[in-house]
This record gives C-alpha cells, sequence and structure tokens, in this order.
C-alpha cells in the first residue's frame, strides 16, 4: 500500500495554550503520527552500561554538581522501541520526493545522481572516527584529502588559493564578502568602498549577505538579452564600490557573453570581483573564473560535486580567490609543510604516496591579516571526501563531459518546451532554462504555482518558481546531465499535457496536487497563528492501535 | 480586483490611505496593497506616542510571499494602533478599509493631505 | 562522465533537436578570450580503482585507540539505527522542502527535531539548525543585537576559543564590538566566568553576554547568576550548551537564557574531522520574528490533513534579501534528523544514562591521576565531563603517548598561555575503567 493510499489517522492530541495551533480543537486526519504521539513510559530502544562500582568510588571524591545547577524536570523525549523508530522514519522517508525516487529538474540546485560509492568514502572509519582537534601525526590521511580537493578545485576554477572552511555557498560568499572587506581596509579604501553592485537577476542571499558585512546594495537591472548592461555597469562602478556579485552563468542559465567586458570594467575600478558558483555545473573545463580574472568564488561542493542535498543540507561551499584576497583567507588552511608539492600531487593521481610528505594545518594567528574564523575546525570534511571521489571518478575528461550534457540536456528542454510555454530568453542557454507561465496565466488564469502543483501528480518534482524575479511567473528547469533522454522525453510530454490541460480544464490544475500524500496546505494560516513545536497536551493512544499492517 | 476605491479617504503613492476626521486620522492600507501582497501574516504595529512623518517608514507589513514597509501617508503622533490585528492579521485582507485600519495618529501638518491622491487619481494610478 | 546515461544515439538525437552539429556550438558565448586554457585534473578512476585510492588516504590516518580528546567535539555512540535512517535515500538525496506535498517526511521530522530542541532547552521555539554551534552562536549575538539595538556584545574566555574566533569575524561584519569578560584562570581559581567580571563589562551598549555550560574546561558556570547580571544591565544571556548534559543539567529556558545554541555533534554525529555537523538555536516565541534560520510549522490541508510548511519566511532572504535577518539559506537536515533519531533512540533515560557515565568517567580519570600522583586539578570548580588536569611534563607525556596509540586529551597552552602542563580530559559513555586505567600507566611509564 503506497503511502498516498494509507487510510487517515486522527491525531487529537491537544495544544497548549502558548502554542494554539490554527486548528486547536480539531481532529486533524495525520498522515503520519508524531514520534511523541508512539511512546509510552519505559519502553526503549538503545540502552547504556552503568558505571562500575570501581568507577563510582573514585568518583566520589571529587567536587559533585552543586544541586542548583541540576535539572528538574526530565526533557520529554520519546519513549520507543527501535523497531518502532525505524518504521516512523521509514514511512515519514516516503513522504518526499528525492533524486533516487524520480527527477528532480530543481532550477539552481543542480539535483543529479548523488553517486553511492561517495558515501561508502565518507564512512570509512578512518575518515569517520577522525577528531578534528587529533595531532596533525593522527590525522595525516584527513589532512590529505583537504589539501588535495582544494589542489582539484583551484585546478578546476584557475583560482590561486582555496579555503575549505565554509559550510554552504551563502556562508562562502559571507566569506567572501568579509574578504573583500578586510582587502580594502588594508589598502585604506575600508571607508570609502561600501556598496555592492547586485544585477536583479540575482539570488535572495546576494543582498543579505552584503548587509551582514555592512555593505549597502546597488541593483544593476539586465539588459533585454538577459545580460549586465555593460553601460549602467559602468555608470554604477565608482570610487565607492566595493564589489560586483554576479552569477555567471546568470540564474537566467545565460553566460554573460560580455563577462571579459565586465571584468575589465570591474578591474579598473578598484572593486573586487565576485563570482557566485551556484552555475558552475555549466562551465567545468570551458571556463576558469580565476583565469578569467574573477577575484573570488564559493563553489557549492553539493551541486557541482555532487554531494547529497541532505533535504535541506549539510553541503558544503568552500571559496578560491586570487592572489590579492589570498593573505585574508580564513585561517587555518591545510598545508603541505614537508615534501614537494608537484610530487606529491602527481603521486596522488596515480593512487601512490609519496614518502616523507607531511601535511598540517596552519598554526592559528600565523597570518595576521586573515579574516579569522568563519566556524569550528575546517569544514565540512565528509562532502569533502565525496567531493574528491566524484572528481576522482570523472576525471578531466568525465568532468568536462558533465558540462556538456547538463547543457545538452537543458538546450534540448528549451528547445522542446518553446512551443507550449513562453520563453523570455530565447536564446542558448546553459544548465538551466527559465520559462514563463505568463501566457497560460493570461489566457486560463492557471499560474505558475498551479503549473508546479500540477507537475506533481506525475511524480515530478517541480522546477524552481517564481525566480529570477525579473522573469514573470517564471519556471527555472534545471535537468541536470544524468537523466536520461527518455526522462526528459516524459518531461516534455508532461509539460505539455498540463499545457493542454491549462487550455482545457484550469480549474482541474488549481485542485493538483491530488495522488499527493496532503494536498495543498495553508501557509498563511502556518503564518498568522505559527504552530513550531509539538505541546503535549492530553494524549490518547487512538494512533497506536490503529497503526495500519 | 475592484478598481474603484471609497470617496472620504485620500491616498499614497505607496498604496497608504488616510481617513481624517478633525484633526484625527486612521490610516492603512488599499484593497489594492492587500490584494498584491496576497495572504497577509504579520503587520509589525508602531509604539503609541510614536511620531509619524509624512512618507517615512512606520511599521511592516509581511505575506506568506513578501514584506513591505508601511510608509505614512501624513504626519503626525500614534494615539492609537488596531491591536486587532496581532491575532488576526487577516483583517488587512478581508477588511482594508474597515476593520483592516492599522494606526491613529493626531495630524501635526493637516497640510500634507493637499500631496495625496483622491479616489479617482489613486484608481487611476493602479490601473493596468 | 562516470555517471552518463547518454549514448552516441541520445547525443545525436538531441543535438539534432536542439539544432547544432556539436557540443562546442553550445558554449560559443564565452568570449574567446577567457575560455578556459587548460584543465589538468587527473584521469577519471573506474570504481575499483577510486576504493584504492580512498583506502589508500585513509589509510593515513592513525586513529588513536583510546582518546580522551574532547574539547567540542565528542566520541559518542552512534547508534546503527540512527545511521540506518540517515541512510535513506529519499531524506539524503531530497532537498529543501520548498513543495511541502512532497516534503512531508522532511518537514515532519524538522517538526519534531524543533520540538525536541525546546524540551531539552526548554525554550520555546528552535530553528531548522545551524552549519554548526560556533555559527549559531555568533548568529545569536547578532539577534540580540537587533533585539536590543546594541551594538557591542560580551563574551567569556572560557567560551570554546574557536567559537569566540568565529564569533568575532561574524561581528566585524556589521561592525559589532566583541568584549571579553576574562575568566578566573589563576592559580588556584575557579576556572569560572567571575559573575562581578561580567557585570562589569555589562552597560547599556552592551546587547549580550555569552557564556558556556559546561564551559570550554568542563566547568559547570554559575548561570543563573550570569543571566541576572545580563538581564539588570538591559542585556540578555546567550547559553552555549553541551546537548547531553541537558540530561542532568539545568535547562537554559529555567535559568533565564534568552537565546540557547548548541554543537548537536554529540547526538548521533560522528566526529569527520570536524563536519558535516548542525548547530542547534533556541529562542522566546516573542524573539521569534528576529530569529535567523528555517523554522517549520504544523498546519492543513484543504481535506483537513494535518501538514507542515516552511513559516515565517518573511524573515529570509529569498523574501526580504537585503533587509533579511542573516543570509542563511539551508538548514543542516541530514544533520538534524540524525540529532532527532539520536534522540529517539536513546530516549530520556538513555540521555540520563549517557550523560551520567560521562560524568562519572571524569571524576574517575581526575581521581585515578590524583591518587597515582600524576596531576592535579588545575581549577576549583565542580565540572561536568570533561576536566583540566596540570600534569608535569604534559608536552613530553602528551607526544609519548600517542606513540602508543592513546590521545591524552587536548593541550590548553596552545589557547590559554598561562595554562602550561595543562591538559584538558573528556570522557563520554565509551571511556571504560580499561582506558583509565592505561591512561594512568602510560603516563606513569613516561615520567
Amino acid at each position: 500500500m503506497s503511502v498516498a493510499e494509507r487510510p487517515p489517522r486522527t491525531d487529537a492530541s491537544g495544544r497548549g495554550a502558548a502554542f494554539a495551533s490554527p486548528h486547536a480543537g480539531e481532529d486533524l486526519a495525520v498522515v503520519e503520527p508524531l514520534i511523541f504521539d508512539a511512546s509510552a513510559p519505559g519502553r526503549r530502544a538503545v540502552r547504556f552500561p552503568q558505571a562500575s562500582d570501581h568507577a563510582r568510588r573514585a568518583a566520589a571524591g571529587q567536587p559533585q554538581l552543586p544541586s542548583t545547577a541540576l535539572r528538574g524536570v526530565a526533557p520529554r523525549l520519546p519513549e520507543v522501541s527501535e523497531l518502532d523508530l525505524l518504521r516512523h522514519f521509514n514511512r515519514l522517508s516516503q513522504l518526499n520526493h528525492a533524486i533516487d525516487v524520480g527527477f528532480y529538474p530543481l532550477g539552481s540546485c543542480t539535483m543529479k545522481y548523488n553517486p553511492k560509492v561517495n558515501e561508502w568514502a565518507a564512512g570509512l572509519p578512518g575518515f569517520a572516527e577522525s577528531h578534528p582537534l587529533d595531532p596533525a601525526e593522527c590525522a595525516q590521511g584527513s589532512l590529505q584529502v583537504e589539501w588535495l580537493l582544494a589542489e582539484l578545485l583551484k585546478e578546476i576554477s584557475g583560482f590561486a588559493a582555496v579555503s575549505l572552511q565554509p559550510a554552504a555557498g551563502a556562508h562562502g560568499e559571507l566569506t567572501g564578502m568579509l574578504l573583500t572587506r578586510a582587502f580594502h581596509r588594508s589598502n585604506g579604501e575600508g571607508q570609502t568602498r561600501t556598496r555592492v553592485l547586485v544585477p536583479d537577476s540575482a539570488h535572495g542571499t546576494n543582498p543579505a549577505t552584503a548587509t551582514m558585512v555592512g555593505y549597502e546594495t546597488v541593483t544593476i537591472r539586465s539588459n533585454e538579452r538577459g545580460g549586465i548592461e555593460l553601460e549602467a555597469l559602468r555608470d554604477a562602478l565608482d570610487e565607492r564600490t566595493a564589489a560586483l556579485m554576479i552569477t555567471n552563468p546568470s540564474t537566467l542559465g545565460i553566460f554573460e557573453d560580455q563577462i571579459d567586458q565586465v571584468l575589465a570594467a570591474v578591474k579598473a575600478s578598484g572593486a573586487i570581483a565576485y563570482m557566485d558558483g551556484a552555475n558552475l555545473n555549466a562551465i567545468l573545463g570551458r571556463f576558469r573564473p580565476g583565469t578569467a580574472g574573477f577575484d573570488v568564488m564559493h563553489f557549492n561542493l553539493h551541486k557541482t560535486f555532487s554531494t547529497p542535498h541532505g533535504g535541506g543540507g549539510p553541503g558544503a561551499g568552500p571559496i578560491g580567490v586570487s592572489p590579492r584576497l589570498a593573505p585574508f583567507l580564513p585561517e587555518p588552511l591545510p598545508l603541505l609543510v614537508e615534501g614537494d608539492a608537484d610530487a606529491v600531487r602527481a603521486n596522488a593521481w596515480a593512487g601512490r604516496s609519496t614518502p616523507g610528505a607531511r601535511f598540517a594545518l596552519e598554526q592559528e594567528g600565523s597570518r595576521p591579516m586573515s579574516i579569522g574564523r568563519v566556524r569550528t575546525f575546517t569544514g565540512n570534511f565528509g562532502m569533502f571526501v565525496r567531493a574528491y571521489a566524484y572528481i576522482r571518478a570523472n576525471g578531466a575528461a568525465g568532468l568536462r563531459a558533465v558540462s556538456d550534457d547538463a547543457v545538452l540536456a537543458a538546450n534540448y528542454l528549451r528547445v522542446r518546451l518553446a512551443d507550449a510555454y513562453e520563453l523570455p530568453y530565447d536564446r542558448i542557454c546553459k544548465h538551466e532554462v527559465v520559462f514563463s507561465g505568463r501566457r497560460q496565466k493570461r489566457a486560463h488564469g492557471v499560474t505558475t504555482l498551479d503549473i508546479a502543483k500540477a507537475i506533481l501528480d506525475h511524480g515530478i518534482h517541480p522546477p524552481t518558481i517564481y525566480f529570477p524575479l525579473i522573469v514573470e511567473e517564471a519556471l527555472m528547469i534545471e535537468p541536470t546531465e544524468t537523466e536520461s533522454l527518455e526522462t526528459l522525453d516524459r518531461f516534455v510530454e508532461v509539460m505539455h499535457e498540463i499545457a493542454r490541460r491549462a487550455e482545457a480544464d484550469p480549474e482541474a490544475l488549481k485542485r493538483a496536487p491530488v495522488s499527493t500524500p496532503v494536498g495543498r496546505l495553508d501557509e498563511a494560516g502556518a503564518a498568522r497563528r505559527p504552530d513550531l513545536r509539538h505541546a503535549f497536551g492530553e494524549r490518547t493512544e487512538v494512533a497506536a492501535e490503529t497503526r495500519p499492517e | 480586483m475592484s478598481s474603484t476605491y471609497p470617496d472620504d479617504l485620500r491616498y499614497s503613492k505607496e498604496h497608504e490611505w488616510v481617513r481624517v476626521d478633525g484633526a484625527q486620522a486612521t490610516i492603512g492600507i488599499t484593497s489594492f496593497a492587500a490584494s498584491e501582497l496576497g495572504d497577509i501574516v504579520f503587520v509589525e504595529l508602531p509604539e503609541l506616542g510614536a511620531q509619524l512623518q509624512q512618507f517615512g517608514v512606520f511599521g511592516v507589513i509581511e505575506s506568506v510571499k513578501a514584506v513591505s514597509d508601511l510608509y505614512a501617508p501624513v504626519s503626525g503622533e500614534v494615539t492609537d494602533v488596531n491591536e486587532a490585528l496581532r491575532d488576526r492579521p487577516e483583517l488587512v485582507n478581508d477588511d482594508p478599509f474597515g476593520e483592516g485600519w492599522i494606526a491613529r495618529v493626531t495630524l501635526t501638518e493637516p497640510g500634507e493631505l493637499d500631496a495625496l491622491m483622491d479616489a479617482s487619481a489613486y484608481g487611476e494610478s493602479t490601473a493596468g | 562522465m562516470a555517471y552518463s546515461p547518454h549514448t552516441e544515439a541520445d547525443h545525436r538525437r538531441m543535438l539534432d533537436a536542439v539544432g547544432v552539429a556539436s557540443i562546442d556550438e553550445l558554449f560559443d558565448d564565452i568570449p574567446d578570450a577567457v575560455r578556459a586554457d587548460r584543465f589538468e585534473v587527473p584521469p577519471p578512476l573506474t570504481e575499483q580503482q577510486l576504493r584504492a585510492e580512498l583506502l589508500r588516504i585513509a589509510g593515513h590516518n592513525a586513529v588513536p585507540r583510546i582518546s580522551f580528546l574532547g574539547a567540542g567535539a565528542y566520541r559518542h555512540l552512534v547508534p546503527a539505527v540512527v545511521s540506518e535512517v540517515i541512510g535513506r535515500a529519499e531524506f539524503a538525496t531530497a532537498y529543501t522542502p520548498y513543495q511541502p506535498e512532497v516534503s512531508q517526511g522532511t518537514l515532519q521530522t524538522i517538526y519534531e527535531f524543533q520540538t525536541m530542541v525546546c524540551e531539552l532547552t526548554g525554550m520555546d521555539v528552535a530553528s531548522a539548525s545551524h552549519y554548526d554551534g560556533a555559527t549559531a552562536t555568533a548568529e545569536a549575538a547578532l539577534m540580540a543585537c537587533r533585539l536590543t539595538r546594541r551594538n557591542r556584545v560580551a563574551v567569556s574566555t572560557a567560551v570554546h576559543p574557536q567559537v569566540r574566533r568565529g564569533l568575532r569575524t561574524y561581528c566585524s561584519g556589521p561592525g559589532v564590538e566583541a568584549l571579553e569578560v576574562p575568566a578566573d584562570l589563576v592559580e588556584g581559581g575557579s576556572g569560572l566566568t567571575p559573575v562581578e567580571a561580567a557585570a562589569s563589562v555589562l552597560d547599556e551598549d552592551v546587547a549580550c553576554l555569552v557564556a558556556q555550560q559546561p564551559n570550554f574546561f568542563g566547568g559547570v558556570e554559575p548561570m543563573r547568576e550570569l543571566a541576572d547580571v545580563a538581564h539588570a544591565a538591559g542585556a540578555q544571556l546567550v547559553a552555549l550548551v553541551e546537548p547531553t548534559s541537558l540530561a542532568v543539567l539545568e535547562a537554559p529556558g529555567s535559568y533565564g537564557a534568552d537565546i540557547v545554541t548548541a554543537e548537536g555533534q554529540p547526538l548521533g554525529i560522528p566526529l569527520s574531522f570536524g563536519g558535516p555537523y548542525v548547530g542547534l538555536m533556541a529562542a522566546r516565541m516573542a524573539s521569534v520574528r528576529q530569529m535567523p534560520g528555517r523554522l517549520v510549522g504544523a498546519t492543513r490541508d484543504a481535506a483537513g490533513r494535518r501538514g507542515y510548511v516552511l513559516t515565517l519566511q518573511a524573515r529570509e532572504q529569498h523574501i526580504r534579501r537585503e533587509k533579511a535577518a542573516s543570509n542563511i539559506c539551508t538548514n543542516q537536515a541530514l544533520c538534524a534528523l540524525a540529532a532527532t533519531a539520536y534522540l529517539t533512540a536513546v530516549g530520556p533515560a538513555g540521555l540520563r544514562e549517557v550523560a551520567e557515565l560521562s560524568l562519572t568517567q571524569a571524576r574517575h580519570v581526575a581521581a585515578a591521576l590524583e591518587a597515582a600522583g600524576l596531576g592535579e586539578r588545575r581549577f576549583s570548580a565542580p565540572y561536568f565531563a570533561e576536566v583540566a588536569m596540570r600534569i608535569p611534563q604534559a608536552k613530553r607525556r602528551h607526544a609519548a603517548l600517542r606513540e602508543r596509540g592513546i590521545l591524552a586529551g587536548h593541550p590548553l597552552w596552545s589557547e590559554y598561555p598561562e595554562l602550561d602542563d595543562t591538559l584538558l580530559l573528556a570522557t563520554t559513555e565509551l571511556t571504560t575503567d580499561e582506558h583509565i586505567a592505561e591512561l594512568v600507566t602510560a603516563l606513569d611509564q613516561a615520567r
């Protein structure tokens, strides 16, 4: 029996006044009860040993915790058996769409296949049990992964130096903007360069990041071809400009075909050129941002290098920088402290260790210009192992083919869907293509949201919608390189069918989705009267007794 | 969406309205603004006694998918705020010119009203 | 490409449909001047070659046989059932739940996570998670600045040095000044944050006091008194806590913490050389609109079914852009799921067993070293599951024990020069009596 067909169960749990839900007192059907509803006092899953008498006797002579520091009431954590735990989470997992379940063309997110051998690698005991403060002598393997990955990212991007520390793309942006400010300050321009230029097609994180470092955002309009208007850019660039932040290819999926002139203008103004690397999957082996003249870029390892998105993290957002920003990078960097870098690289590429090579973390405080740390330890190491494995599995030819196939697939969808949906920027795209649902909205009152919900009924995750903001009713489609032609063709059929239904029976689309575990949810009610936690009101035993076989 | 607006109000370009009653004025956002924002979920109300400046920001209004500053259509001192919006922000959607009012002020610069639009001018400004 | 589904015929059909002769044509928009000039990534590996390469590198790690190293990351049991749950592909290969109808699994687990974090901390509301404990703490300090409209923060030097360093970096962004409250580290000192020292730093410009419980040295801080002096100055208390300790130590909500943060790694997340971990953050309901990070709320659909959605999104960068509370975009959903599954697996009784065994073994190790005349406690205050021991010739002995596969804790002198010869020893439920006996013997032999 599939999840969607399960009979709904009743959740009669009351809500405390402090967390009054919009539906207090109502009996709502539940797809899967909360784990707290399966709890029974005294039930156990995992048990732990008791301290020995010897340990207790030894401990008795030590200072005891003051009674004022002790907890009065135990936290109301669930008390369940191991099997009930597993079934609960397994059933919940089945309510998710995921790459491993079906097509997921969510634009800007690069939902490609996550190779399983990478999971095996990250779970190797040598890596999983490596403590971040282990002395370097104990952590040569972990340090080597970090050093080698940084070397590969430098080669792929053309940057002079890489820090792996940032935990996510937005965290990499923050780091990059802090570097930018540190750079201008070191030149005595910290007070004057206070503005960051951001195109109107940018991710929301770009202006939010600028604010976090105390910068003012100036929005640059895109031209009719979806690119940066060079004249507008030149007018905006002046001695107050700290940086230009751009995504290339842009969020419209379009490569900035005057990027050389853009970079020259930024350079001439004395500003820093920041590239949001969200769309790196389109240009591997074709364009190296560092070589082209960008000063800084964040990588999204969870996108381009295929570490699993995890339902919204963890990701990893290393940054690459030009030589002039390198002195400011976060500490500590992984270093090769003994041995010849060329030999270590060459050996590693051949699967050999280098005798005498020794890696260590930089001593903190040794680089006085550093912006400091942006988190604890050295970064999301588990993601580094996966990304390293991914790059090695593909090799140079494979990585280039990744972008080739991603771009070919997006252009295929661009051409195949152009008859059914409006294409505001009708030109060769990179790894994603942005359509508009404007025609459907104007002619039939069917919004892009309705189209997205209708796609759900076909077992496909919808594209990103209503982004970028400059495209009305936007549908941003990123097929990725790992989807077969059959999958792409089926998506084309589904999109055509939805376009036909928008004409023939628009009301039906407004009711979609109908085959998912829940229908459209009352988001306004959720925000007006927030119910953000279970409140442990009166509980009934109904959930446990009506659990289906 | 209705393109007609109450005749007894004055309107600002930022889609606020003001109803004048002697020295007192009531402020809210228009049906056009409420509809553009969508389902309103939160209104950050000004503090009693706050001094509003015409066209200055005096609060924030949030919907599920958008957020917007509130701009005072007139200058004045806040004498009352619509407490009902704390629990039922949807009143702004349901009845923007009535129960969905936001604040009352004592007018300090009655002449400012001349800088606002009447219903027909506002209606034209939102058409198309 | 290692994972390509496309045959030559597929390529041909797609190229024909697009109307180009070759894939190269699709890259004609890259100006010649900036086309990639080189791309010297090593050649591809087959799966068996790849496995060999990763085993080669992993083999260079010499994970200690016995370790008393903690200092912010702890070796706990990760129950097999927790690994099983986070290995589910439907959780691992989904993304942020933008489409709630097909993301109820992720959304409900986050709602359960938020509930558990509230229960542990005694707070009203918890975020869907942050990158790690340090970034959560830094975001909490900036949140306190927004809530109090003040622009300085005070941090105890008994807070983890790396957390303090990260916090200073974050604060430098908007120009918030980070003041230090010196902990009592003198000879015979408590190792705690003196309440008077905190009071003297707190003035009308200080938004919050950041203190850690148990602190970096394992000491149990007078959190209630610290909260009182913070509140007397109109400031907030940001409490950075260790989550397993909350089975035994007072809930921060009870002693007056305004914002609570934690490094969630001890809750079923492998050490993995420092990440990915998960930052916890909880606060009072009145502060929720200034809280950074995703939040999941319960609601219903038209058919009367309960469901969950991302909510209060107007706080966030994708809507508020340059006015957002933070640029944070995702949470650490899979690590938050691990913590949720862990807390479910151990339950209230198991978490208490973990905490009690950890703290008993910390006392055991301190007593054993004292009894053998090998070291003495550096600080006088009661401690939780980590203890600072002064051991003569600590540096030499630490190195000697490493040769024998024993890691005798974290050397404190690197971050605190006044704490020479002092090692910070951590214990967990995985620390056995035999480990402690072997530590004592080895230290003795390294005299």
